[in-house]
């Protein structure tokens, strides 16, 4: 790896603030007496990213692919078992827990339920008041009115200060918890699911005001949601994940316009449209997700993928890279042209368990026959 | 940034104070003084009436038990064989026994030994076996396995057959008695307080705390063990009691505190031949062991209540 990597999706031309390169975290699985490990839950398995400064890349996949535990990686709460994370060029991976307190104050998290995010027998005061304590520039009255500033910024009555977390709404306890994170000025901003905990009106509100500091403050968020209706919101990139791996990788807009990998697609077709009179051909995902202890060869999204083939059983896919800088880890991909085939080339973020080399075909015959099959179950 | 006019972003909002519900002008008239967490916890304190009540009973008992005898005419250990078996009168007021010694000093002196003894073993075992629990709790693995192993060795140990034998060989002094009952009483607190941490170290507050930087020490005594205050309290009161009894069992099987000093307990077991005879023997040191057990256990309460920043109850 070099220190200069080129943003693939090209939307941002700035130098890579975070490098995620060939990332791995397996949870080891133990079981009898004795404790021997039995196997290992692979949560992140060979995944590469970049993020360019002041970008947003948005995260998503089904509950259990792993998206939280990269999340929880990239500020150290768990462990990486292998690859490496540097951040401005540092290598994150390699540093212990004390040299990792300089480094934690440039990235920060914002939780999932503001309810168990913030210590019910702290005030805001003592919340927010952590994260500039981390900073360790202000003390005393100037740290104090800082952290009046901060909760007049994210839109909360800095006389509230003094207030527990109980006496304030899910919105404003989600609020509090930016305002803990943004307390420590941080580079960059790992949101795990930031709004999926909050009822919609209020999650427009927050997702608004992260747009907003985002802006005033330069910050690059990772943004972690498992619907991909906020996340196009917010998002330059958007990275869908499956069972621990990118399957799919690139700017949002091309993402939503032209969805490469199938469970892309599936996951497109879930969102739900506010119109009773509508209707459209959904395509359904099938069965569970498979055992990430046990997962299977090949393709892993093959025990559910309708034009799945042998090619797919046996090789996995490498990530393949088109022209546009859209990426996509899948042997027949979606809405794409022969021309387009044609030109992709191996992207060198693919995991490094993956084919050597391209094995591309389209999935349109398959996909007429599907097409046909469901017409004909859906007719009464 | 893509561009934001979108369904989700329809809706007239802003993120300013003034669209904030609840902080309009008029509830601002309400704002009151600000207060200090201990100001606030000793105000939900004075409120909750029983433990106020309990409070000011346990600290006459306290002054009764350990200046009390300074002002008494007869002291515990006066054997002088004048006025024996006296029922209680103006000059004894809790009578005598059948050595003559007066009632009420030794009662005033049983208090004080079995006061002691049960408030030391509360606070060792609640001290000890907080840290013991919440490393057990927040390290987990080996760690873990070694202190709980170690907890459960040590609750097969028969607390007043050991307590007893060390007591008799160091010649009953107070403190062995509450140094083996409190030790012994230590991994009961533990396994209750890491109970409490096993659950709260997945609470994302924690990790919260982790990625601004806390240390394992700080996580453990600023975050963990605040927030098991409730189970300790509550855990501490119910200690003051079994102590008060504990010893109270060790005294009847003549191995607590040993003659001529005294105790609630070594009172009530010695009393107990002569309950019909001479009631008063046996009913003052037994109304003192209820009356501790009961104060101790209500401000416990009040304790729990006003310690808990969500608490907006004031009970009366």
């Amino acid at each position: 790896m070099t220190d200069v990597v080129t943003s693939p999706a090209g939307t941002k031309a700035a130098a890579a603030l975070l490098e995620i390169d060939h990332l791995m975290v397996m949870f080891p699985v133990r079981a009898g007496t004795w404790g021997a490990v039995v196997g290992h839950v692979h949560a992140v398995d060979d995944v590469t990213l970049t993020l360019a400064e002041g970008e947003t890349l948005g995260l998503v996949g089904e509950s259990g692919c792993g998206k939280t535990t990269l999340a929880r990686t990239l500020v150290r709460l768990t462990e990486p078992t292998g690859g490496t994370i540097r951040f401005r060029g540092e290598d994150l991976t390699a540093k212990r827990n004390k040299d990792l307190r300089s480094f934690r104050r440039y990235v920060q998290m914002v939780f999932q339920d503001p309810q168990a995010s913030l210590n019910p027998r702290k005030r805001i005061s003592q919340i927010v008041g952590a994260g500039i304590r981390l900073r360790g520039t202000s003390k005393g009255m100037k740290a104090r009115r800082e952290v009046e500033e901060l909760l007049a910024r994210v839109g909360l009555d800095p006389d509230h200060a003094q207030r527990y977390p109980h006496e304030f709404s899910g919105g404003q306890r989600q609020r509090i918890g930016i305002a803990r994170a943004l307390a420590a000025d941080p580079k960059l901003v790992i949101l795990d699911e930031p709004v999926s905990a909050l009822d919609v009106s209020i999650q427009a509100q927050i997702v608004n005001l992260l747009d907003d500091l985002q802006d005033e403050f330069g910050l690059s968020y990772v943004f972690v949601a498992h619907d991909l209706s906020v996340v196009r919101h917010v998002s330059d990139r958007i990275a869908v994940m499956y069972l621990g791996k990118i399957v799919e990788l690139s700017s949002s807009d091309e993402l939503y316009a032209q969805p490469m990998h199938p469970y892309t697609a599936s996951l497109l077709d879930a969102i739900p449209i506010p119109d009773p009179d509508r209707r459209r051909d959904r395509r359904r995902l099938v069965g569970e997700l498979p055992s990430a202890t046990n997962p299977p060869p090949g393709c892993r999204f093959h025990t559910r993928c309708p034009w799945a083939t042998d090619l797919c059983t046996e090789v996995e896919p490498p990530l393949a890279e088109f022209a546009n800088g859209h990426e996509v880890a899948c042997h027949h991909p979606l809405n794409v042209g022969r021309t387009q085939l044609s030109e992709a080339i191996r992207s060198e973020s693919s995991p490094r368990s993956s084919g050597a080399e391209l094995t591309l075909s389209p999935a349109e015959a398959h996909r007429v026959e599907i097409d046909e099959a469901q017409g004909k179950d859906e007719t009464p | 940034m893509p561009d934001m006019k979108t369904p989700l972003a329809d809706k007239p909002e802003s993120p300013s104070v003034a669209s904030q519900p609840g902080l309009s002008p008029v509830e601002r008239e309400f704002t009151v003084k600000e207060k200090s967490q201990w100001q606030q916890a000793a105000r939900r304190f004075l409120r909750h009436r029983i433990a106020m009540v309990s409070l000011v009973l346990l600290l006459l008992l306290m002054l009764f038990a350990f200046v009390g005898p300074h002002f008494w005419q007869f002291r515990y250990d006066d054997v002088s064989g004048n006025d024996t078996s006296q029922a209680p009168s103006l000059k004894h007021p809790f009578g005598t026994d059948n050595l003559g010694t007066d009632s009420l000093a030794t009662v005033m002196r049983g208090a004080q030994q079995s006061l002691k003894i049960a408030f030391s073993i509360a606070l060792l075992a609640v001290i000890v076996g907080s840290i013991w629990g919440v490393v057990s709790g927040y390290f987990l693995g080996f760690v873990d396995s070694v202190l709980m192993r170690l907890a459960d060795l040590l609750l097969t140990i028969p607390a007043l057959a050991l307590a007893g034998a060390l007591a008799h060989n160091t010649s009953g002094s107070w403190w062995v008695i509450a140094l083996v009952l409190g030790g012994l009483s230590t991994p009961y607190v533990a396994r209750v307080v890491r109970g409490v941490v096993l659950s709260l170290r997945e609470r994302e507050f924690i990790e919260a705390a982790r990625a601004l930087g806390a240390s394992n020490t700080r996580i453990m005594f600023r975050h963990l063990i605040p927030n098991c205050l409730a189970v300790v309290i509550v855990n501490a009161t119910l200690l003051v009691a079994a102590g008060i009894l504990g010893e109270t069992a060790l005294s009847f099987l003549g191995l607590g505190v040993r003659a001529p000093d005294t105790s609630l307990g070594l009172l009530v077991s010695g009393a107990q031949g002569a309950v019909d005879t001479r009631p008063w023997l046996f009913y003052f040191p037994g109304i003192f062991i209820i009356l501790i057990a009961l104060t101790v256990n209500f401000i416990g309460d009040g304790l729990r209540d006003a310690l808990d920043p969500r608490q907006t109850r004031q009970r009366r």
